[in-house]
């Protein structure tokens, strides 16, 4: 049985069992590295995709579900909100070691895509799953309010 | 030119090739010219501290690259001999050439080295790696020449084709020129300054004359690790590749007793179970395939010799040590006699947990062996060393195994590891598959957070005498735990009299006037393997005398930053550092309504850090630190911006760990396994913070580590001021903070 899925605007046709979580699709069947691993277990945003333009974590969503869906990756992301948050990752040197940060990305954008001016808080409750381990959160957040500014 | 085209000419040409017995082939500047382009490496003239007798043991030739490569299509490629996992080595590094050779930035570029021990030797170390700080610190010079030497050559092939002289030509930002008008690129003049002879001395710029040092500009990571193609060991895809995860024991010493693999034998992607020394491997043609297999694998364990006490058991018998005198690391006067005198006496003592450093990456590591050579990608860390157990795992010459540095997703110590046992058992592990596909190793997030190589437990007693005046007239401080150095090939660098450096660092170099002071070391020995984190002793010793100092000063009925100023008169970048945080976050002002602030002060890897925390007491016991000023004092801050983010980094790396970090055993078993319950700090916890840089000349000293430990105390010593409750167990979710009635 093959899963068909649109990714990153193109259509693809998944081998993967049916319960192989998203992540690893991404990742080894089809060479996607940008989404990262970090716990599979919903506890660190490092896997963080869209499906459908919402942000879910890859590690959660078995194959078989994204059967006729679309999913977007760190690969893929280049709506005006991804090239917004892009750039200002890239003008505040936000990424440390980096691992993190296609995750954080990933979130930012779903965040700013649904509220154009968040507050900190807002910035705590949409980025608190997302772990970054270097702790480079005072400049994901400063990132997210420069990445407002031209949304 | 491409990178192996070059590789394989400066091996044939490398006049020492395979030449054992020749212990320093690189002490005189070298150039090769492979007829497209300049390649340039130079050995500087620094003193080996150690490691020499290792070193010399290396064919030399083996590198290949030396540090800077002018392409002619005018790329400037700057060879990195430290990983950057994160804390910024190759934007640094890059930066020392750039600065030299007077390159534009967008043409830098930057490559991780292969793994030589004598040409890319970390001069603090002797080998290859990077670690303690020292990354930056120990390349200043070695870089600088490296651009300086190129820079030279490329004035004299300007000046032999203009006809003018050297001196008459002006390099900036990457172009080359004289007054008449005339211009060429570095790479148009690359090749013909690859044919003249290389200086034997070059001058260095004088601070005053930095473009790029001091300087805030780009990183040259950011793009790749913004748009995801910035490529990790475990993005690592090869033609054949397997993937495999590894069934270690629950306890730390057990063995493998038997196992039964016919369930994991059929689950599907299975390819093959194995046992290595570390455990039972489970081979796969992917990575979910590998885990999944492992949950189906049935392993018995030989427990005899594993280590089973809990973390309560541990606990006690190091209290129990509090009591009896340790191996002394400091005694200046007669501490026992002073406080026997003393009018006030303050006693603390305190405890702080094991820690695992969870870098957001887990371990992996690549390898592809075929019985008479191998490959190996993997976040290197201390190449030297990962190299060298990779050939004594494997049976193999260094020369016949190739160690390839990649990014790394974060460490903070984790991949420095004396017994490389990561790269130890993805060898192992290929080994015993003995066919010559390359295998991927994977830890998964329970593997990294169980998987030991913790920050060990400390507990520690600090007694001090003040005198009717409020003088300290003695200080008593009694340190228990394990040796993180005892038993690895870094012991004899670093235990000395029973005293492991590490242990002790940041106690027993108190920098406060005190006449009386005493520091004690009693090493215990357990079973569960422990490594440095990320600032090492100063992960422990900075809370507990700086937590201490604001004990004192309240006893003294002084303010805490006065109190220290005036203990450290002839300590003048200890105290610059404290003045200038001071200053910045307006101590001498009132706090924001319902917020308290508390400071701390505390020099590690020769920087000088002082941070003021601010504190607000929540409902129930709970606090939130909402801002925190720190000031460093580091000597040059070669790219300001990378320390400002060393120091927002390290201030969260060092609070996650201060409100709820802490690994526990149970009979011997890690009661915790993933970010659920090993939690990690977030987005919501992170204060505002504002970090300054104390302008100066000095050589630059460490920034990766400095900055973590020193927001324990400082938020300790809020919380204290508001509460009056000491934080003598760590982490600090062990107790509630209520606000009420100041008590010491
Ligand atoms: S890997 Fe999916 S949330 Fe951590
Ligand atoms: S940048 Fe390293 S984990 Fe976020």
């Amino acid at each position: 049985m093959s899963i068909s899925v649109n990714i990153n605007g193109e259509k693809r046709k998944l081998d993967a069992a049916p319960d192989t979580p998203l992540l690893w699709v991404l990742r080894d069947e089809l060479g996607l590295t940008g989404t990262k691993y970090g716990c599979g277990a919903a506890l660190c945003g490092a896997c963080s995709v869209h499906l459908d333009g919402e942000v879910v974590r890859s590690c959660q969503i078995q194959a078989q579900d994204v059967e006729g869906r679309t999913v977007t990756t760190i690969e893929g992301a280049d709506d005006k909100v991804a090239q917004a948050v892009k750039a200002a990752w890239n003008k505040l040197d936000v990424a440390q070691c980096g691992y993190c940060q296609s995750g954080q990305i990933m979130s930012a954008i779903g965040l700013l895509s649904q509220n154009a001016k968040p507050t900190n808080d807002d910035i705590d409750k949409a980025m608190d799953g997302n772990v970054c381990r270097c702790a480079t959160y005072h400049r994901i957040r400063a990132a997210i309010h420069e990445a407002a500014k031209s949304v | 030119m491409t990178a192996s085209s070059s590789l394989t000419d400066i091996f044939s040409m490398a006049p020492q090739a395979g030449a054992a017995a020749m212990p320093q082939p690189s002490r005189r500047s070298f150039l090769k010219l492979s007829g497209s382009g300049l390649i340039l490496g130079l050995a500087a003239p620094i003193p080996d501290l150690g490691g020499a007798a290792q070193a010399a043991a290396w064919p030399a030739g083996l590198a290949t690259d030396p540090f800077v490569r002018i392409g002619p299509d005018n790329i400037v490629t700057v060879i990195i001999k430290h990983l950057d996992k994160g804390q910024g080595a190759a934007t640094g590094l890059a930066t020392l050439v750039a600065e030299e050779l007077d390159a534009g930035w967008t043409q830098i570029r930057t490559e991780f080295a292969p793994s030589d021990p004598i040409i890319y030797k970390n001069f603090a170390f002797g080998v290859q790696g990077v670690g303690g700080s020292t990354g930056l610190a120990n390349s200043y010079e070695q870089y600088r020449r490296a651009g300086a030497t190129a820079r030279a050559m490329i004035l004299a092939a300007a000046a032999k084709e203009w006809g003018v002289k050297p001196s008459e030509i002006a390099i900036t930002n990457g172009v080359v020129s004289i007054k008449s008008g005339k211009t060429a690129t570095l790479g148009a003049l690359a090749d013909a300054a690859a044919k003249g002879p290389v200086p034997s001395d070059v001058t260095l710029k004088t601070p005053d004359q930095f473009v790029y040092i001091g300087k805030k500009f780009p990183r040259v990571d950011s793009a790749a690790k913004t748009n995801g193609t910035a490529k990790f060991t475990i993005d690592q895809q090869m033609e054949g590749m397997l993937v495999c995860v590894i069934a270690r024991p629950p306890k730390f010493g057990a063995t493998v007793a038997s196992f039964y693999a016919t369930a994991a034998e059929k689950s599907p992607g299975v390819v093959a179970i194995l046992q290595v020394p570390q455990g039972v491997a489970v081979l796969a043609k992917d990575t979910w395939s590998a885990i999944r297999g492992r949950q189906a694998l049935k392993v018995s364990w030989d427990e005899s010799k594993a280590e089973k006490r809990s973390t309560a058991d541990l606990v006690s018998e190091y209290r129990a040590l509090l009591d009896k005198p340790g191996a002394v690391a400091r005694k200046d006067g007669d501490a026992e006699a002073a406080l026997a005198k003393a009018a006030k006496i303050v006693t603390a003592d305190f405890e702080f947990p094991y820690l695992a450093h969870a870098p957001m990456e887990p371990l992996d590591c690549v390898v592809r062996y075929d019985g008479s050579s191998a490959e190996i990608w993997t976040g290197s860390q201390l190449q030297t060393v990962d190299h060298g157990t990779a050939c004594s795992v494997l049976g193999l010459k260094p020369e016949a195994v190739q160690l390839h540095t990649v990014w790394a997703g974060g460490s903070f110590g984790r991949r420095a590891i004396a017994d490389a046992h990561f790269v130890a058992e993805a060898c192992a592990v290929a080994k015993a598959y003995g066919k010559p596909v390359p295998i991927k190793v994977i830890w998964t997030r329970e593997d990294d957070i169980k998987g030991g190589y913790y920050r060990p437990i400390y507990v520690h007693r600090v007694r001090a005498g003040l005198d009717k005046d409020g003088n300290v007239i003695a200080w008593h401080h009694r340190i228990v735990g394990q040796s993180i150095m005892a038993g690895t090939p870094f012991e004899a660098m670093s235990v000395k009299n029973g005293i492991d450096a590490t242990s002790v660092e940041g106690a027993n170099t108190l920098p406060y006037a005190i006449p009386n002071l005493t520091v004690e070391l009693h090493t215990m020995k357990v079973g569960i393997p422990v490594l440095w984190w990320r600032s090492v002793g100063a992960t422990h010793n900075a809370h507990a005398t700086e937590h201490m100092i604001d004990l004192l000063a309240k006893e003294a009925g002084q303010d805490p930053v006065a109190f220290r100023l005036s203990l450290l008169k002839d300590k003048p970048r200890h105290a610059g550092v404290l003045k200038l945080a001071a200053d910045k976050a307006g101590w001498n002002t009132a706090p924001p309504p319902g917020t308290t602030r508390g400071v701390a002060l505390h020099e590690s890897f020769r920087s000088y850090v002082a941070q003021i925390a601010e504190v607000t007491l929540k409902p129930g016991g709970e606090f939130k630190v909402t801002r925190v000023v720190s000031a460093i004092d580091c000597g040059v801050a070669v790219n300001p911006d990378v320390v400002h983010a060393q120091m927002e980094g390290g201030i969260g790396y060092g609070l996650g760990a201060a409100l709820r970090g802490a690994i526990t055993l149970k009979g011997g078993e890690v009661e915790q396994a993933n970010f659920d319950t090993y939690e990690p700090l977030r987005m919501s916890d992170m204060p505002a913070i504002e970090s300054y840089i104390v302008p100066s000349a000095e050589a630059p000293t460490g920034v990766g580590e400095p900055g973590t430990p020193v927001v324990l105390p400082a938020v300790a010593n809020a919380l204290f001021r508001a509460t009056g409750q000491r934080t003598l167990q760590l982490p600090m979710n062990k107790q509630k903070y209520q606000s009420g009635p100041l008590k010491a």
